[in-house]
């Protein structure tokens, strides 16, 4: 069972009372990109074995979408934070960093 | 005029808690910044309630205020005062970027008395009512079953529970089912 903190109203919400809503920080490319851009944006997901990050929204709670920074191999959260941002915020880049020296996501290590 | 009806008047049920449908009870949707001075003042002239904390209902003599979201607050007024206390809001907000909603007919709410109340919820909800981790005043958001469901502990450890109108027989079901005289589990003493 995965417990997330929502950075919105501080509740260590279990599984049941969030949505998944997949892969974050993806960029969007709409009308004026390449079919390559798009196709990749609409398709292509990560899918590591270790660090990933992710959107989450606390639907029976207060509603909030967030970001969560989780391992897929042992469900170690390693932070949440908010959704008002495009790359993880520092603090969470340290905690991962802590527990997986040399992690690297995308763009972002 | 037609006579407004609660979502299941009267109904009632003694278990391991006492269950009973409150009737009806006058609720606004109220969506704004909570830090604004304006939507403050606002919302103790409607309720005589200050803004709560987070996760918390603050409770006056005409009404109160709980928490929904960073952005959002439910305030407990008369039934026969809301639309009145939903257009003075509406107005005192003019120009603040706020919406204030009746929605008393959208709802249902249920109060949960007795001894065994921290446990019929507790069956039925993710969330932990142990006495230290949930206490009089606090307010929650969260699933009860398979629907979304608001609740608030007062004083008196009795718990109110807001649900969709939609959805009232369900929820009273459920914690009829929770609350069955032979399903006592003793988690919280
Ligand atoms: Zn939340």
């Amino acid at each position: 069972m995965l417990i997330l903190e929502c950075p919105y109203c501080g509740v260590k919400a279990e599984e049941t009372e969030l949505h998944a809503g997949g892969e974050a920080h993806l960029k969007r490319f709409g009308p004026g990109s390449s079919d390559d851009e798009f196709h990749d944006y609409l398709f292509m997901r990560e899918n590591p074995k270790g660090v990933h990050f992710e959107r989450w929204r606390h639907v029976t709670g207060c509603g909030k979408w967030f970001h969560a920074a989780r391992c897929t191999m042992t469900l170690e959260v390693f932070g949440t934070y908010t959704a008002q941002t495009s790359a993880p915020p520092q603090e969470i880049r340290d905690a991962i960093t802590a527990k997986r020296p040399g992690w690297s996501w995308r763009e972002f290590e | 005029m037609s006579d407004p009806l609660s979502a299941l008047p009267g109904a009632r049920y003694a278990g391991l808690a006492t269950i009973e449908e409150s009737g009806l009870q006058g609720m606004i949707t109220l969506r704004g910044d909570l830090s604004s001075k304006t939507l403050q003042k606002a919302v103790k002239a409607a309720t005589g309630a200050d803004v709560p904390s987070q996760r918390q209902i603050a409770v006056a003599t005409g009404g109160a205020a709980a928490w929904m979201s960073p952005d959002e607050l439910l305030l407990l007024v008369p039934y026969d005062e809301v639309e009145q206390t939903t257009s003075t809001l509406a107005e005192a907000l003019s120009g603040e970027h706020a919406l204030a909603v009746n929605v008393s007919d959208a709802r249902a709410l249920f109060s949960l008395s007795g001894a065994g109340a921290r446990e019929v919820l507790g069956k039925i909800c993710p969330v932990d009512f142990d006495p230290a981790a949930f206490a009089p005043g606090d307010f929650r958001r969260t699933r009860m079953a398979q629907v979304a469901a608001a609740f608030w502990l007062d004083e008196a450890e009795t718990f109110h529970i807001v649900c969709f109108r939609s959805v009232s027989q369900y929820v009273f079901n459920l914690l009829k089912t929770s609350a069955h005289p032979q399903s006592r589990v003793g988690v919280y003493g």
